[in-house]
């Protein structure tokens, strides 16, 4: 992937070390299942609505997150699972919450597309696409006023850089200098439209160029890579060298939402980019670095039992109690 | 006890607010070093400095969305909106973000933030700069609203507002900036959703807000001399809406009238007679009079203006058919 380099002063992060690498591995493991698990409850009924999933996706939010800390404070889409997962939010309440159980992330009141557990970070999925980058822009403003040196990164699509609201947001952070670090997923499409319908410049990172913060392109099916520009870009954030756009090339392996079939894809793409799937990638990475091949199969076996357990767990849980749609009202 | 303007009592009311909370940071456009578009912040950054009191770029969306950001965080940001107008501009941010956040998280957040927004018609600044937008947000829980009337109800509810939990819109009247009034030197916080009794009166309950409000105040001066008793109501805060303190006036008066800025379609004062007709119909001994704008942008001109706005005559003749039926 062409990268152009992210300039500041902050020097170079440390790479994960095997056990960490291990770490993230589980990580996708589990967000992969759990999407696939959705999948499957949608087509059944048991998920109201939409979904948007992200298998295909999971080493963007994975070597993010897996790069801050659990202050750190994230924002992201209704494509949104696999980074409230990355940033710590536990299986089974996640589960609950996109089937509609009280015990749910949100009590039921936000379902797939809002998933939010502001004790591990996850401050909130958004269903209106560019809604949540001002806010984070926000959430980088109150780590400054507060003295902290938290980050606040922000996760969202290729389609949303064509939205008013990404260029405010990236142009107030970089001129408050504010500790943000926007993400772009770039999967190739907005809804059903490829990008290239949509958008007259190819790499969006150059969109940086506007606001006079750096903006990298760079492999979001490699985790190690992901994690490597993320812990740089948070370094300087947190130095108080200012916000980054970070443009991780990827792709979504299902369609965009509920049962689309994706038919709009050109013959073979699929087909290439399951061939860099991130999880593959990654799992070819540790065995070449000497990760025994039944470590690598125990790893991804405890994931699964961990996501059916949580999925079992979840289903088990009462609906909300009608009454309590009247809790969180004051006007 | 000091004379004010009803634009420095906003101005007292912020500084008071940033002074009684650190938490506090004021932000807009053009609010720091030029004191506002409307001089409401006059002198706030002279005293509270850079990282308290920022301008920023011309850019609403970002403006809200970062009030909303910080504020999840543990601030308590007041933001600036310069003419309620532009509201349309960051709509998404209001509606779909600040007012819902709480809620559709089951309650892990809660927004603490004040919009602060020049409301109304009645100063010559034609179609785009001169709605009474607080009646675009009442069909959208989650969001308090407050329009001020008065000095007094201008410093106490900014920090009734900024002083909240939840997402409080202030909206102040172009129309009132240079309106003089005794302010204390001490004077208190005005409580969210409580209004306020003006006047005493028997033969009509008459509920206004704002620049109404004075011109209800005049109509009922007027109507006295014709043996006409008026109660005048001004609820102050249209979300949450005191209904108590209107029924118990509608229960005496058995009549009521509300003076509106603003056209009848989805307003405040067709909230208020709906209301007041399910739930208090045998009160009544005549209809329920709305006495509002026509359904057109506000126009340029002072005599096309003038004719939107509802005159003191208007209201004044309005209450006269309602007590004669
Ligand atoms: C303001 C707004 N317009 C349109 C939509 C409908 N919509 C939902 S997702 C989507 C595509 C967004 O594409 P992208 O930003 O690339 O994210 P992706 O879905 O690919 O993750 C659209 C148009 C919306 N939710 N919000
Ligand atoms: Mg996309």
């Amino acid at each position: 992937m062409t990268a152009k380099t992210a300039g500041g002063q902050a020097a170079a992060a440390t790479p994960p070390d095997r056990d960490a690498q291990l770490e993230m591995l589980r990580a996708m493991h589990e967000i992969r299942f759990f999407e696939d698990a959705c999948h499957r409850l949608f087509a059944t009924g048991a998920v109201r609505g939409t979904t948007h999933l992200c298998q295909g996706q999971e080493a963007v939010a994975v070597g993010a997150c897996h790069a801050l800390r659990r202050e750190d404070q994230m924002t992201c889409t209704y494509r949104g699972h696999g980074a409230v997962l990355a940033k710590g939010a536990p299986l089974d309440r996640s589960f609950g919450e996109i089937l509609g159980k009280a015990p749910g992330l949100c009590g039921g009141k936000g379902g797939s597309m809002h998933l939010t557990d502001v004790e591990a970070g996850a401050l909130g999925s958004f269903a209106i696409v560019g809604g949540h980058l001002p806010v984070s822009v926000g959430v980088g403003f109150a780590a400054r006023y507060r003295g902290t040196d938290e980050v606040s990164i922000c996760f969202f699509g290729d389609g949303s850089t064509n939205i008013g609201a990404f260029h405010e947001s990236l142009n107030l952070a970089a001129v408050w200098r504010l500790p943000v670090l926007f993400v772009i997923e770039n999967n190739l499409y907005g809804e059903y439209s490829p990008l290239s319908s949509t958008t007259p410049i190819e790499v969006l990172a150059d969109r940086a160029a506007s606001y006079g913060m750096p903006g990298i392109r760079i492999d979001g099916n490699d985790v190690l890579e992901v994690h490597a520009t993320i812990s740089e870009a948070a370094a300087r954030a947190r130095a108080g060298e200012g916000p980054t756009l970070i443009e991780a090339m990827t792709y979504r392996q299902k369609g965009h939402s509920r049962a689309d079939p994706a038919k709009y894809r050109p013959e073979g793409e699929l087909e290439a980019w399951l061939k860099r799937d991130p999880i593959v990638l990654h799992e070819r990475a540790l065995a070449e670095a000497g990760v025994p091949q039944e470590r690598l199969d125990e790893i991804r076996a405890a994931a699964e039992q961990a996501v059916e357990e949580a999925l079992e767990r979840a289903q088990s849980w009462p609906d909300p109690d009608p009454e309590t749609r009247l809790e969180h009202v004051y006007a | 006890m000091t004379v004010v303007t009803y634009r420095q009592a906003i101005t007292r009311g912020i500084a008071d607010a940033l002074a009684a909370d650190d938490d506090v940071f004021l932000f807009g456009e053009d609010v720091a070093r030029a004191g506002g578009a409307f001089k409401t912040t006059d002198g706030i950054w002279e005293r509270f400095g850079d990282e308290r009191v920022l301008d920023t770029p011309i850019s609403e969306q970002a403006i809200v969305g970062t009030a909303i950001g910080a504020a999840i965080r543990g601030l308590r940001p007041l933001a600036e909106v310069m003419f309620a107008d532009f509201a349309a501009v960051c709509f998404d941010g209001i509606v779909n973000e600040l007012a819902k956040y709480r809620y559709m998280t089951g309650g892990q957040v809660t927004c603490p933030v004040t919009i602060h927004m020049a409301n109304g018609a009645g100063t010559g600044f034609a179609a785009q700069h001169s709605q009474p937008a607080e009646n675009w947000f009442l069909n959208t829980p989650g969001l308090k609203i407050v329009v001020p009337g008065t000095a007094a109800d201008a410093y106490g509810l900014m920090r009734a507002a900024v002083a909240d939990d939840d997402p409080v819109l202030y909206f102040e009247h172009k129309g009132l900036f240079g309106r003089r009034e005794e302010l204390p030197d001490d004077a208190p916080i005005v409580p969210l959703g409580v209004a306020e009794t003006v006047r005493a009166g028997e033969h009509c309950t008459v509920v206004a807000t704002q620049l109404m409000r004075h011109r209800a105040v005049e109509a009922a001066e007027l109507l006295e001399r014709e043996g006409i008793s008026v109660e005048v109501i001004d609820p102050r805060t249209l979300v949450p809406f005191d209904h108590d303190t209107v029924r118990a006036s509608v229960e005496r008066t058995n009549r009521l009238v509300v003076a509106q800025e603003g056209s009848a379609g989805g307003s405040w004062g067709g909230t208020l007679i709906t209301a007041l007709l399910q739930e208090g119909f045998e009160l009544l001994d005549a209809p329920p009079l709305l006495v509002c704008s026509e359904e057109t942008p506000v126009a340029y001109a002072a005599a096309l203006e003038a004719a939107w706005l509802p005159s003191v005559e208007r209201i004044a003749d309005g209450i006269r058919r309602t007590v004669a039926y």
